[in-house]
């Protein structure tokens, strides 16, 4: 479906040059701002993917992702502190931890949201979203309100500093993946795309909508959660209107959308352009807000130009001219 | 024993009787035709038997088991299909791939699986190609003919192997020539042992291909019987006429 299809052999030996770009990546980078960067986007990578398993498969588009992100964050940083473990690598391995107490908020959330379709089903994840918002703020006692919340500080020099995170977020990244890829291609997957296409009709051909879509949405919050853990490490410090920030939501939703809603690689395209473009953009407009008018900017292009995102764009062009051959 | 039992049946949308205290049944291994005028509660009868609308009162037992409240996905998973008026096929995915959607009977095993692999796909090619439309497995539904979309969607029904099929309108918007093709499928599915129950406007259609025949009116059945029966019955003729 994906398939701007290269003969097999070259397309493994493609993607594993790819992987292995990725992981040498702390190797080769030039210097610390790069790296950052390079973590945002593998964050985005996996934020995109993780929110098309949703989004994108079954068409029910979540704007309240940001709420998953904020809670995985939430999560680790509070285990972090109560357990009182030290920086180093040991909260990396707490991280699924965040991501099972997502999948909880995630049955509950979806249990009600998936109720409705369409534009309520947006709304009521908005809604949701802005809920966890106003919950970190005002729960002090327990999120630490608006002061914020400590994550305990790594102990690595500045040189390596930033090589964990990344490598953290290209194997969540990776996983999100290669979930994504597993159900694109499974009976439950197919299932999926019916609901997109027609639910009622994927009702009447016996497929358990509410179990699926349920399943999805889980599977969508728990990666987004514990990608939002790795990102509260990261930055020490969160705030709630800063990790369950409505933009970050948007992002990935955007993101998607002009990569290919419901490929496997679209995601990816559109966090590797989106990412890097909306950093810069934020660096020279210094701390602004200028880089919103870029992004509704792109949003509108895409909606007018794309309005199936590139890969699929592409993959038309390509089977066309093949035909006209 | 019938195959399925409908006794009592209502609907009612605000002030409008849609189903009235409505009973018939169906014989296993048989055609058995509803017709009626427009508005009489034909598809309403069938969302109600296949759990896509909630009924008021009273029952519908399927291979004498009570079915009433099982969702649509529970109910085909008994092994009851349904087509839908207009053919409803999935149009962002291909043919084949509309053919492996339907779910029965799988476990989670079974749903976490290649949707393409092994014999579920050849028993998919087969399908289609009794139904003569295997040359447009890699084309997506969307881009399909409209008689084309007829034959998948009950190619796509029979993937579950269902007992009993409820088509609403087999024949409407149809050429005569793709017309006497899908007859011929019915019947040919029907020597096989599925149970048909089928809405339809087509007198002719109906007539040849349907053992039995029950007419509803205002939401009740007014007649049953073999197809001369009916035709002959005068209740029949002032429903229709409005007499």
């Amino acid at each position: 479906m994906t398939a701007l299809r290269a003969p097999r052999r070259l397309r493994s030996a493609g993607l594993l040059a790819l992987l292995a770009a990725a992981l040498l990546l702390p190797l080769y980078a030039p210097d610390a701002a790069t790296m950052n960067l390079a973590v945002f986007t593998m964050m985005y990578v996996g934020l995109a993917t993780a929110w098309n398993i949703m989004g994108g498969y079954t068409g029910y588009i979540s704007l309240g992702h940001a709420g998953f992100f904020g809670f995985g964050s939430y999560a680790l940083g509070l285990l972090l502190t109560h357990l009182n473990v030290p920086g180093g690598y040991l909260p990396f391995l707490l991280v699924p931890v965040a991501g099972l107490g997502t999948a909880i908020l995630a049955i509950g959330v979806g249990w009600i949201a998936l109720r409705t379709r369409a534009a309520t089903f947006v709304i009521v994840t908005i809604a949701f979203m802005f809920m966890l918002q106003l919950l970190a703020e005002n729960l002090v006692k327990l999120t630490g309100g608006g002061a914020g919340l400590a994550f305990p500080v790594p102990p690595w020099g500045p040189d390596f500093f930033i090589t964990p995170f990344y490598l953290a977020m290209l194997a969540l990244a990776l996983l999100g993946l290669g979930v994504s890829w597993w159900i694109r291609r499974s009976k439950f997957g197919l299932g999926l795309l019916a609901i997109r296409d027609d639910e009622d009709k994927a009702l009447a051909v016996g497929v358990p909508t509410r179990a699926f879509k349920l399943s999805a949405f889980v599977i969508s919050a728990v990666l987004v959660g514990m990608i939002g853990g790795v990102y509260g490490y990261y930055v020490t410090y969160i705030y709630p209107q800063f990790v369950v920030d409505p933009l970050i939501g948007i992002s990935m939703v955007l993101m998607v959308f002009l990569g290919g809603l419901g490929t496997l690689s679209g995601p990816v395209l559109g966090a590797l352009i989106l990412e890097p473009a909306q950093l810069q953009f934020a660096y020279r407009f210094g701390a602004s807000r200028l880089y919103l008018v870029f992004y509704a900017a792109v949003f509108l292009v895409v909606i007018l130009l794309l309005p199936r995102g590139i890969i699929p764009s592409i993959a038309e062009r390509l089977q066309r001219r093949r035909l006209a051959l | 024993m019938n195959l399925l039992e409908v006794e009592g049946v209502s609907k009612r949308f605000g002030g409008v009787v849609a189903v009235d205290d409505c009973s018939l049944s169906v014989a296993p291994g048989r055609i058995t035709g509803l017709i009626g005028p427009n508005g009489s509660g034909k598809t309403t009868l069938f969302n109600l038997i296949t759990g896509f609308i909630p009924m008021d009162r009273g029952s519908v037992r399927y291979k004498s088991r009570s079915i009433g409240g099982l969702g649509p996905d529970r109910i085909y998973g008994l092994g009851i299909g349904r087509t839908f008026q207009l053919a409803r096929v999935f149009p962002r995915l291909t043919a084949l791939e509309n053919m492996l959607v339907p779910v029965r009977r799988a476990g989670l095993r079974g749903l976490l699986s290649h949707a393409q692999w092994g014999h579920e796909r050849e028993r998919a090619m087969k399908m289609l190609e009794f139904m003569d439309i295997g040359h447009v497995a890699g084309t997506l539904g969307g881009s399909l003919s409209y008689g084309q979309r007829k034959l998948l969607e009950l190619a796509a029904v029979m993937m579950a192997q269902p007992d009993l099929v409820l088509l609403d309108e087999p024949a409407g918007g149809v050429n005569p020539a793709l017309l006497e093709r899908i007859g011929e499928d019915i019947r040919r599915l029907n020597a096989q042992g599925v149970t048909f129950l089928l809405v339809e406007h087509n007198m002719g259609f109906v007539m040849n291909l349907c053992q039995d025949v029950v007419v509803l009116h205002d939401g009740r059945p007014i007649a049953r019987g073999t197809p001369q029966e009916v035709r002959a019955d005068p209740r029949v003729l002032d429903a229709y006429l409005g007499a």
